[in-house]
């Protein structure tokens, strides 16, 4: 086989995984060439992705609730609720910055095993659980901020996470250093990885991708993080929030891919009735992943709380839907037991830059609206479309 | 009686992604007679059904199907439901939560434009009711129906499309004696009123005590048709065409036959299932020895399936009595790990419902019962498990390209191997197979003969829950038979026959 075929033949067997990546590259050229360049500066992209964090880590935790065949309506106002209840900590208790956080964070788990024993253990649709979840927090968030209105947060190293950077060590011809460095780390690591991953594969004997085409991945996939660290380098260099989304996106990865744990995940949601019969507990893992998703909402709602320096009234209103629709562009089945956490992450940067590039070119609100729920069903039909050609 | 053809299906045949299930099928039927369809399980009795009533539409099949003399083409169900052709199948199709005028008349409403007439779809249901001699109130809820009124319903639908060619698929399976006898006295007083009909079954004796015409179908070819007039129908001849070969032919045989200590053992096993509000099973003795496959026999709803899934850390959470001794130590699993973990293992009947996972590949799926045999520290090694994976492909004969293959897309032989391949990967004491040949073709069931075979040479022991008498003949080395939750018989293999096993299991 030579190089182009097997190049081509590897893109037809994976275009449902490529799709979306082919899809962000479309979407980010098509604004670059329409706004002049300035879609892909420095200071828009570092905007973008810090705008991303608190739907992209809510999103992650929705693919998993999707993949089991549920829904959880209920995170936005959550973390909107635990974002004030931060505010209130923080400001009106003094309780330092660094218990204010575990307590949120715990607070998130303890939302989500509310969540799961009404949905595995009380048995009442997620659908219905979490909109009753959904009021019930937005009543709470209101309940809170009733007598301050918004509450502003002072705390330099809480705000921080929103809106502070990595520090840069020094500057090399106005670049920042350290996330030089952290971009160069990643390269080595993910060639590292790839290569000890092929040489394994070699010694089991299973069929590898020719020398060429490997060679090529690698390069193709070190240029991408090697372009991003040299933009973001230009800019302020990593900020907070996307060294969490990373760190998410990575264990959770990890979590899906490589674990016992991720594969009864996954097998709940193909088929309960076989992992019931394959010895899973299916009431374990519904509780499990629901409290997952709590725990995201509790950080979404500290990285939205911190962003803005202050809990307002409604804050996380919408964000559950930016979250599934994020989540569909990013390949889940509603079927269960499909969807890749990396692809809710490109699905939200993917609906983060539909945003950031209509704004730039000064489309209005209206149109942005509708813009965004035609890529939504686009990507949706794309998968459903995918999926039947494999049969 | 007449001797006009209503029905002729000439050379059909009809692939499955690279099986054959109909092979240059001919069927004759006469105009207004009661005409039966025999052959054993997966033969292709219910798809040659489906082809006739559009299920597989036309193009999917090659052959000719004429009906009042003239070439169908059916594209969809509701072309052959207006030419007269109405099917009910074993599994019924009602809506248990509407009434029963509700479900007679769904789908072919009673209208006024497009506003339905409700009072006269009600008088309409009691007169289709009346012709069945069905004695309820029309306002009556499905799911308040016994099983036997439910498949009068099911008539009473067939009637309101104005049937011309009734066809039962196993109509009396889950009946009981006497509900089975007014459904045969039912379908004869039709005949009497000009419905042709034809029937799928398994009780050789309704057979004989009803049909006119018998056509013996199996491997997928017609075998011959026999006609009752001339005295053609007898259990022993449409047994020997049944069945056709000899039955080392298809089962392979065993040479050791020694057997150890009990690995399983029941005494007074009682289980009551709170969500259906009944006894399953009552009273079962049972035990299975080392190295042995026991067989048990009976029909649908005997219990079969209940027993495996009680002993089976009691999956569906029946509340069970009496004794299970698994390999020597009074037991009581709590939940299917615990199970799993003692050594037992379940391949269930229903494959596609509840024992693969359809959208994984094939890997995963021989892996599921058993992560923890591919992984360190909840972290699974991803090469190993591809390697074992490709031993069992090897050593069950599954045929995919790659292990990485998503099992929705294999043949069901292929995807009931992989079944195998997940519960055989937990390394079992005991193996639990339900129906473990139902819908694949000869050669796949050879191959997992020869592997179950191979399994108890090893030492491990065999539950084979069978709807095959063939197969329970063939494989068993000791017979159970049910009937109503209970057990009904023990044969040693020496002395079993399809006659006796057929005896007991329908006490």
């Amino acid at each position: 086989m030579n190089f182009v075929t097997e190049v081509k033949t590897l893109v037809k067997e994976n275009i449902r995984d490529y799709g979306m990546y082919i899809a962000l590259f479309v979407i980010m050229l098509t604004f670059t060439i329409l706004t002049d360049g300035l879609f892909m500066s420095s200071r828009n992209i570092s905007n973008l992705l810090d705008a991303t964090g608190y739907i992209a880590v809510l999103a992650v935790g929705m693919t998993l609730v999707i993949v089991i065949r549920h829904i959880d309506l209920s995170v936005g106002f959550a973390a909107g609720f635990l974002g004030a209840i931060a505010a209130i900590l923080l400001t009106q208790f003094g309780v330092p910055v660094y218990f204010t956080i575990p307590i949120i964070l715990a607070l998130g788990v303890v939302i989500g095993l509310f969540n799961g024993a009404l949905v595995a253990s009380i048995g009442i649709p997620s659908f219905v659980a979490s909109l009753a979840g959904m009021l019930i927090f937005r009543g709470a968030l209101l309940q809170v901020t009733e007598k301050t209105g918004t509450i502003i947060i002072k705390d330099k190293y809480f705000n921080a996470i929103g809106n502070g950077y990595i520090p840069s060590i020094m500057e090399v011809n106005g670049l920042h250093l350290l996330s030089l460095i952290i971009g160069l780390l990643c390269i080595v690591l993910y060639m590292y990885s790839e290569i000890s991953a092929r040489r394994n594969k070699i010694k089991y004997n299973f069929e590898v991708v020719s020398k060429g085409v490997f060679a090529l991945k690698l390069v193709f996939i070190s240029a991408i993080i090697a372009y991003i660290t040299w933009i973001l380098a230009g800019y302020n260099g990593f900020s907070w929030t996307v060294i969490i989304m990373l760190a998410v996106v990575a264990g959770y990865h990890f979590l899906t891919t490589k674990t016992v744990l991720g594969r009864h995940i996954y097998a709940v949601g193909s088929n309960p009735d076989a992992a019931h019969l394959s010895g899973i507990n299916v009431k374990k893992i519904t509780y499990i992943v629901f409290c997952s998703m709590g725990f995201l909402s509790a950080l979404s709602g500290i990285l939205f709380t911190s962003r803005l320096q202050s809990a307002t009234t409604t804050a996380g209103t919408l964000f559950e839907l930016d979250a599934i629709a994020a989540a569909y562009v990013g390949g889940v089945s509603s079927a269960g037991g499909v969807g890749k956490v990396t692809g809710a992450i490109i699905g939200a940067i993917v609906m983060a830059s539909l945003s950031s590039g209509m704004n730039l070119l000064g489309v209005g609100i209206s149109y942005q609206y509708m813009i965004r729920g035609g890529v939504l069903a686009l990507a949706v039909i794309f998968d459903v479309m995918t999926r039947k050609k494999r049969k | 009686m007449v001797n006009d053809c209503m029905l002729e299906m000439r050379n059909i045949s009809k692939e499955f992604t690279g099986v054959k299930a109909l092979e240059n099928v001919n069927f004759k039927v006469g105009r207004g007679e009661i005409h039966c369809l025999i052959g054993e399980n997966g033969a292709g009795k219910s798809t040659l059904m489906k082809v006739l009533s559009g299920v597989y539409p036309y193009g999917t099949y090659s052959g000719d199907i004429v009906f009042e003399g003239q070439v169908q083409q059916f594209h969809k169900i509701s072309d052959s439901v207006k030419a007269g052709i109405v099917i009910i199948y074993q599994e019924l199709a009602l809506f248990p939560d509407l009434t029963v005028y509700e479900n007679i008349f769904v789908g072919n409403e009673v209208r006024r434009g497009s506003i339905i007439d409700w009072n006269r779809t009600i008088t309409q249901a009691k007169q289709m009711l009346d012709k069945v001699g069905l004695n309820v109130n029309p306002d009556t809820l499905i799911k308040d129906l016994g099983v036997g009124k439910q498949q009068l319903v099911e008539i009473a639908k067939a009637l309101s499309k104005n049937v011309k060619l009734l066809i039962l698929d196993e109509p009396t399976a889950a009946l009981n004696e006497n509900d089975s006898e007014n459904l045969l006295n039912l379908l004869r007083e039709l005949k009497k009123q000009g419905i042709t009909c034809i029937m799928i079954s398994h009780k050789l004796k309704e057979v004989i005590s009803i049909a006119d015409k018998a056509t013996v179908i199996r491997d997928g070819r017609t075998i011959c048709t026999l006609d009752a007039a001339k005295g053609e129908i007898s259990e022993s001849v449409i047994i020997k065409h049944m069945v056709g070969r000899e039955i080392d032919d298809i089962y392979p045989k065993r040479t050791n036959q020694t057997f150890g200590a009990n690995v399983l053992e029941l005494r007074n096993w009682s289980a009551y299932d709170a969500q259906l509000g009944r006894q399953v099973l009552k009273n079962v003795n049972l035990h299975v020895r080392k190295g042995e496959i026991v067989g048990i026999a009976g029909l649908m709803g005997s219990g079969r399936t209940e027993l495996a899934l009680s002993l089976f850390g009691n999956a569906k959470n029946y509340k069970v009595q009496g004794e299970l001794i698994f390999d020597g130590q009074p037991r009581s699993f709590k939940h299917t790990s615990e199970a799993i973990r003692a050594g037992l293992a379940y391949v269930t009947e229903d494959r596609k419902g509840d024992g693969l996972f359809l959208a994984q590949d094939i890997k995963q799926n021989v892996t599921a019962a058993n992560l923890k045999g591919v992984s360190a520290k909840g972290v699974i090694n991803g090469n190993e498990e591809i390697k074992i994976a490709n031993d069992y492909k090897e050593s069950l004969y599954i045929k995919a390209p790659s292990v990485e293959q998503i099992v929705g897309n294999l043949s069901g032989g292929n995807q009931q191997k992989v079944s195998l391949g997940k519960w055989l990967f937990v390394g079992p004491k005991l193996l639990i197979l339900d129906e473990p040949t139902r819908g694949i073709d000869v050669g796949a069931k050879f191959e997992i003969y020869t592997i179950m075979n191979k399994l108890i040479a090893s030492g491990m022991s065999i539950i084979m829950i069978s709807s095959e008498l063939g197969e329970v003949l063939g494989m068993s080395d000791r017979v159970y038979v049910m009937a109503e939750g209970e057990i009904k018989g023990e044969l040693p293999i020496s002395e079993a026959s399809q006659e006796k096993i057929m005896e007991l299991a329908t006490q």
